[in-house]
This record gives structure tokens, sequence and C-alpha cells, in this order.
């Protein structure tokens, strides 16, 4: 059988680099021999497949999970997932997790001391359809101190998990919002070297997805690794 | 139209948060052909401490060397994925089946084998390695096996435990002085 298009690798300094010491936790954590280089297989090229019998109708939004609703300022989270090559990624999962409005998780890691909310969970999920749109109405999280530094705070995200449609494709990622002051001082963030890399994690203003008396939008489009139209060379 | 990949960011330390509702460990249900199989192990850091915050995913083929998403596909009911976070100890635990051999570059086949993707705390961006199996056919003649210094090469095969079927695959993000070996990680 012919060997497979491969997916490309990243544009250097659009990734960041496993040791980044500004962010401590790196410093013990990053693998500190080379990385073997691996031409796809059928292994890396395929990937797992979700549908409707894992995401139910709701499971994007975190606003109705429980009996009342939670404290925060409601917004709608939308965007494309696309490949570099710019084709929708169809039929995908999207998975999210993030704070509630004061800065807190419900977890049993988390001691910051601000509330949790008894209405707000802060997991959802979603499938790409066939434009590889996705959208989410959530709470927009706070900010919270961690422990990497002096006076560290992290900005307020979104954690973003995304499957793609094959292994080679899998992202694990964090969604910012636009004009925090904090950006410019966490360590994870600045760790991606490439300026204009950076600034793509940051969501936009989405006015178009702004409802009237009900949620501000944020636009947030993601790219997944593109393939070569092309087996590679042997 | 050319579009740069999306930098990846720590998965940090509330992922059940967002992943627990995937969780499964028994990657192979009941209907599913093939040998039974267990896989555990723990992920430790460059002080040799475990890793109580990571999260495993496994994608693999069934016994015939068939993914679930690629034509043919994959015998009924065998999805091939599995997922699991660490536990206090850093300890994780997989039920399977072995995989067949699935194809490889210039019509070879490859030797058995499961890919696993790492996140945790501390990793900007997840790691990749595979488990392979002690004296499975075509281990000799594997592409990857063979492209990995033969001194690392142990770091990706499975040890054999006691009982049938049984397999212990450690994962090591970073050697530590006079510990276990770093598991070899790759560039896909």
């Amino acid at each position: 059988m012919a060997d497979q298009a491969q997916y490309r690798r990243p544009l250097h300094g659009t990734q960041p680099e496993y040791l980044y010491p500004p962010y401590r936790s790196t410093v013990k954590r990053s693998p500190s021999q080379p990385l073997i280089i691996l031409p796809q297989t059928l292994t890396e090229v395929t990937g797992p497949v979700f549908g409707h019998d894992d995401v139910k109708a709701g499971d994007n939004d975190l606003t109705h999970q429980h009996a009342g609703e939670p404290i925060g300022e409601r917004i709608v989270v939308s965007g494309r997932v696309l490949d570099e090559n710019g084709k929708p990624v169809r039929h995908s999962l999207v998975e999210i997790w993030q704070a509630n409005a004061a800065g807190r998780y419900p977890h049993k890691n988390d001691h910051h001391d601000a509330p949790i909310d008894p209405n707000f969970t802060g997991g959802g999920r979603a499938m790409t359809d066939e434009h590889g749109r996705y959208q989410f109405l959530t709470i927009k999280p706070g900010a919270y101190p961690w422990g990497n530094h002096f006076n560290a705070w992290r900005p307020a995200h979104i954690h973003f998990s995304l499957f793609g449609n094959a292994f080679a494709q899998r992202l694990v990622t964090q969604m910012y919002f636009p004009g925090d002051p904090l950006l410019p001082f966490d360590p994870m963030y600045t760790s991606i070297p490439d300026e204009r890399a950076r600034d793509r994690l940051v969501s936009t203003f989405d006015w178009e997805n702004t409802t009237p008396d009900h949620a501000l939008g944020y636009r947030f489009d993601i790219v997944l690794r593109g393939r070569d139209a092309t087996p590679m060379e042997k | 139209m050319s579009l740069q990949m999306s930098s990846s960011q720590t998965i940090g330390p509330y992922l059940h948060i967002g992943t627990d509702w995937l969780n499964i460990t028994e990657v192979a249900g009941a209907d599913a052909v093939g040998e039974r199989i267990g896989i555990e192990g723990r992920v430790y850091d460059g002080n040799g401490a475990p890793v109580t915050d990571a999260l495993v995913e496994l994608w693999q083929a069934d016994a015939d060397g068939n993914y679930a998403s690629a034509e043919p596909p994959a015998a009924s009911g065998f999805r091939g994925f599995g997922r699991t976070p660490t536990d206090s100890t850093g300890h994780f635990r997989f039920g399977t089946i072995m995989p067949g051999r699935v194809p490889g570059p210039g019509g070879t086949l490859q030797a058995p084998h499961i890919a696993v993707t790492v996140f945790a705390r501390g990793l900007l961006k997840h790691v990749v390695t595979r488990i392979y199996f002690p004296d499975a056919p075509g281990n000799g003649e594997d592409p990857l096996l063979n492209a990995v210094p033969a001194e690392r090469r142990g770091t990706l095969i499975a040890q054999a435990l006691a009982g049938k079927g049984r397999y212990q695959f450690d994962i090591v993000f970073q050697e530590s002085p006079g510990g276990r070996p770093e598991t070899v990680f790759l560039d896909v």
C-alpha cells in the first residue's frame, strides 16, 4: 500500500518548547532527550471517531448544568476548527473546561480563596459541524492566582481539547480574552516564541454572535495540522 | 490557503473537569475479538516522583490490525481509544486486546503497538510514545524500533508481568540521576 500523506510539522517558533524555565513545572517534566522523528503511518493519520452517542445536545451549554443560573457574565464562545490548508475539520470533538466567574475551579487541588459557584461546574463539549463550526454558552472565567512566582496570576482563559480527525492532529490549548492586562506576565502565554502565534490564542469580541439582552460573543478559531497532498517520498 | 497550526498550551492541573466524562479504561468491549491484555504503569518526572495529574490516552488497532476510522473498518464495537488520568500515586491501568500488525512504510508491516499521548501540568505540549510488546512478531524489523538507538529502545517495550496478558509500561518524562531511563518520545 502507498505510504501516507504527511501532516506538516509546525513552523519554527509557533509552538512552545518543552523546557521553558519561567514556567517552573517544565523544568522537571520536559524531556531532556531529542524526540525521535517518526514518519507518520496509518497509526498517526487515523484517530478516534466520536459522535452523538458521546456528545448530547446541551453538552455545549455550561450555564444550565445545575438547578440555578451561574453567577457571572454570560458569553457565547464560537468559531471554526480548520486545518492548515483552510479546510474545515468536520465532526470532531471539542472539549472545554474553565474556572468560574470568581476564578475558582471546583477541584480538590484548587485552594484559591474565592467562592465556588454551586451552579457552575465549568466543563462542556461539542462536535464540530460540516463547516467545522462549534459553539459554547458559558460564563466569562475569572483570573486566579497560582504558585509559579511571587504574585503570579493566570489571565482569564478557557482550556480547549481537540481531537481533529487524526492522531497527529490532537491539540490541547487555551483561549484568552482580548485586552487582558495579565497576558504579558503569563509564562504559559509567553512560552510561545512567535508573537503572532501567541496573538492567535486571544479570542476577539464577536458582535455577530452577541445575543441581545443575553450574552456577549467571543470568536475563537482553531487551526489543526494540515496534510500534504501527496504521500511522502521514500 | 495556508494557515498555521494553533499553539499548544498545557492541560493544567484541573483537566478532570473537562475530560473525566470520557474516561475509558476498558478499551475493548465484551464482544471485541482478540487476546485480552492489561497494561499498567506509572508516570514519573525528572525527580523520580510520580506524576499524579497526568492524562494518558491510547489509540490502537483491533486484533486484525484495522483502525476504527480507517478502511477497512475495525471489527464491530472496537473503537480503539482509551483515556485515564493518573491516580494519586501516578498510576494508570487499561484493559484492552493485543493489537494486530498495521501497515508501515514501503509496504511493510509494523510490529503490534499502541500509540500513547500524555498530557500534564508542566508539559506545554503533549508527549507521544508507543507501547510495543516483548517478543512480538515483527519487533526485529519494525521501522520505528530500528530508528531508536538500541540502548534506549527498551523504554518502548512493555514488560511482561506475572499473570497472563499483564504488562507494565512506565512513562518517564525526564531521566533522573541514578533513576529510571527517560522514555523515548516521538515527533510524529
